[in-house]
């Protein structure tokens, strides 16, 4: 009698359940960790202000996210995921496959990477190419050879005599993390392409340049630290001659304790990443599934919510948690798309 | 010339004491260095999580001005959720600080306070009378003001180098002086789901979450755990199959518990189509995580009821299934109940399956049934520690503090449950 009674529960629950999966009253979003903190604020001032339900985020990772937002349209897959990265042409693909096909794009800003050392010690002025050559597991053969040779390098110094002798010690992401991607798409990338020959490389076999220009030396100087960027952090504190890469944000947060590197001769500050100074930055995307605007209640009004000018402008409140706001004219272009409900087209 | 044996016993008498000291020492040594840890461990999450239970609130004497509220029409219920409650409180700082009249003085007089603290005047405009009326109320302030009052921001340092400008510190300093600016019982952090300011994040959501999938997992595994140990102890016959059924069961134990996320996301989601992020899920895959550990501790229950109760209930007259629930099973109980709690224990404090089916997310709403979306303790821990925020470092160490409290309560009543019921025969 006692078991049937658990057993008429469970269905009634599963069930119930099964209803909660055919009308979802709340918006689900997917997506990159580095646009997390700021879609939480979003979603939250959203939540807290209007009839409508808090939104649901979960950090997937840009990858991950794309994934789930592509499998399908429907309550049953997320409304929206947040990206470090623009859609890559794959995806774009996969997502048409499985029908979702519009999809509204919308650019929210741009996060600057840090290359940061503990206050106690100086403060260094790099190029990108000096961190290449730090952190490369090839690096071009120094005789002039057009061939790579394995990363020689163990100190500062030897990447570039005005540099201190200090041990290279980088704590940075691992390679699961959006921040390491970019990392290695700016930074190592940049530098690699600062030599011409390796540019000229990228025409004849791109598979082959990206090998050399996107890989990490695993031979030590580069240390991978977790995700956790606040660890990264205390660490750096803990061992002043170690560098840390690690999102602008945690930059901002923690000013006593740590200071970017200068790169190309630009601090990350808010207004060098503003201005596209600094060369470490990325854009930020969101993407919204268009066929479930009116279906899934509030979509509309987070977007509202996301592009008003209290919100990504310049005085806005994701300026406040270290996101740096895209130009006036920009913000205008993307928000009257956002308006118009735009499709993607690639 | 020949030696006796006990000659040889006395000749190897001091290195065996010997032997026996090291032995000691060994024992005593690695128990003190294991205490170390834990002592260790503790002092630095309670050092740094304590402050987590106080914040800083600022003394505000609101007017509820349905001018300044923008609800013209009180019947609206549109106009009250939308209502300017934040204009509330910025006209009344400026009353308070009249002599701040710079826009950039403004913007940063109006951080003091919690940028979430128009949600708390909404609350309390839940009573509508309000309306019009003046109230004096103490709102939670920002977190970076929570911070120097903490004594976490080095006022000696440069003020570039600092997150709170000289401005700020000059109005904090004024506010502590008249009394306006106190550290109090931290009320939201229990009261609260998740945030994404520090000042207005809290543990209900989380702790809810926990309780809604551990109630699914404990109805779930309990019940199946017991049948199943019952049926392999007494009914089943000794076989190839049972003993294969053993083994994997033994195995099961054993296995890393991501893979039961992979398996919930496989099966429940992707399969049976349940939502994502449902304690409902969750419940059901911590169900097959914990479900070897009890069926292993209700069979060493059953096994330990000593024949001779059994005997002499089947002498009686007894029929089998009559032996076992009336006699055998009331004695095991306790055992098989200890075991189940420390099964649930197991679950509470396990974050790796759940991020599989979705729930390490950020979740604000506090869930209030088995279908809404919702996290668990751990995975809120799990999310504070990567933000950015300084102020979440002590809201890190407070929730793992309320989890250990958890913990500890769960492991007592396991411990009080064998004291008080387990017969020793």
């Amino acid at each position: 009698m006692k078991l049937a009674s658990v057993l008429a529960s469970l269905v009634l629950i599963t069930s119930s359940s099964l209803t909660v999966a055919s009308n979802r009253d709340y918006i689900e979003i997917v997506g990159s960790s580095t646009v997390y903190p700021f879609a939480i604020a979003v979603a939250e001032r959203f939540g807290k202000g209007t009839k409508f339900k808090t939104p649901k985020i979960e950090s997937t990772g840009s990858g991950g996210g794309m994934k789930l937002f592509c499998n399908g349209v429907g309550v049953a897959h997320p409304d929206v995921t947040n990206s470090s990265r623009r859609i890559k042409q794959k995806e774009f693909e996969m997502c048409q496959k499985n029908g979702v096909t519009d999809i509204i794009e919308v650019l929210i800003g741009y996060d600057g990477i840090a290359f940061a050392n503990s206050k106690k010690t100086d403060q260094l002025s790099l190029t990108r190419r000096d961190i290449y050559l730090a952190l490369a597991k090839d690096i071009p053969n120094p005789d002039g050879s057009e061939t790579f040779i394995a990363n020689p390098h163990t100190t500062w110094k030897d990447v570039n005599s005005a540099l201190p002798a200090t041990k290279i010690e980088v704590l940075g992401p691992p390679p699961t993390s959006g921040t390491r991607d970019a990392f290695a798409e700016l930074a190592i990338e940049g530098g690699c392409k600062s030599f011409p020959w390796v540019k000229a490389f990228k025409k004849v076999d791109k598979k082959a340049y990206k090998a050399r220009c996107h890989t990490i030396r695993e031979d030590g100087p580069y240390i991978e630290a977790g995700e956790n960027d606040n660890l990264i952090v205390n660490k750096l504190d803990a061992n002043p001659s170690a560098f840390g890469v690690f999102g602008f944000s945690f930059l901002d947060q923690n000013t006593e304790k740590v200071q970017g590197a200068l790169i190309e001769g630009f601090a990350p500050t808010f207004e060098s990443i503003a201005q596209g100074d600094y060369s470490i930055s990325r854009p930020l995307y969101f993407y919204v599934k268009k066929a479930h605007i009116g279906v899934v209640p509030g979509i509309k009004g987070y977007l509202r919510e996301f592009t008003a000018d209290g919100t990504w402008g310049d005085e806005g409140y994701l300026t406040d948690r270290g996101m740096i706001p895209l130009n006036t004219v920009k913000r205008k272009a993307v928000g009257d798309a956002v308006k118009n409900q735009t499709p993607l087209s690639m | 010339m020949s030696r006796s044996t006990i000659d040889i016993v006395n000749r190897n008498l001091a290195k065996r004491y010997a032997k026996e000291k090291r032995f000691r020492l060994f024992g005593l040594v690695s128990i003190l260095a294991g205490l170390a840890a834990l002592c260790f461990l503790m002092v630095t999450i309670v050092s740094t999580g304590w402050g987590a239970f106080t914040q800083s609130y600022i003394q505000l004497t609101l007017d509820l001005d349905p001018e300044v509220l923008s609800i013209s029409d009180p019947q609206d219920d549109d106009q009250w959720s939308y209502a300017n409650y934040t204009g509330v409180i910025k006209k009344s700082l400026r009353e308070r600080f009249p002599d701040v009249t710079s826009r950039r003085d403004k913007k940063r007089l109006y951080r003091i306070v919690s940028p979430g603290a128009g949600y708390q005047v909404n609350q309390l405009m839940q009573d509508r009378s309000l309306l019009g009326q003046t109230v004096t109320v103490w709102l939670p302030a920002d977190d970076d003001v929570d911070s120097v009052i903490k004594g976490h921001i080095d006022r000696s340092l440069p003020e570039n180098e600092r997150r709170v400008s000289d401005k700020k510190l000059s109005l904090i300093d004024e506010l502590v002086n008249s009394g306006q600016l106190k550290r109090k019982f931290n009320n939201i952090f229990f009261t609260a789901g998740d945030s994404s300011e520090p000042e207005q994040a809290g543990i209900k959501g989380a702790m809810l979450g926990s309780f809604f999938t551990l109630i699914v997992a404990l109805l779930l595994s309990f019940p199946i755990g017991v049948a199943a140990a019952i049926y392999l102890e007494e009914f089943a016959p000794k076989n190839a199959w049972t003993d294969f059924i053993e083994v994997n069961i033994n195995n099961l134990a054993a296995v890393p518990s991501i893979v039961f996320g992979l398996l919930g996301l496989a099966v429940f989601l992707n399969w049976f189509g349940l939502p994502r992020s449902v304690p409902l899920v969750g419940g059901i895959v911590l169900t097959l995580m914990t479900l070897p550990t009890i069926i292993i501790s209700s069979r060493v229950a059953l096994k330990s009821v000593p024949p001779s109760i059994r005997e002499a209930a089947l002498g009686l007259g007894a029929s089998k299934m009559q032996t076992i629930f009336d006699h055998v099973l009331p004695l095991a109980l306790p055992g098989m109940l200890t075991g189940g709690i420390i099964g649930m224990a197991q679950a509470l404090g396990e974050t790796a399956p759940l991020l599989m089916i979705g729930m390490v997310a950020f979740i604000v709403d506090i869930p209030g049934s088995f279908t809404d979306p919702a996290t668990v303790l751990p995975v809120q821990i799990f999310l504070w520690s990567d933000s950015p925020e300084r102020a979440f470092v002590e809201r890190t160490s407070g929730a793992i503090m309320v989890l250990l409290m958890f913990l500890i309560l769960m492991n007592s009543i396991a411990v009080l449950l064998r004291k008080r019921f387990e017969r020793r025969w």
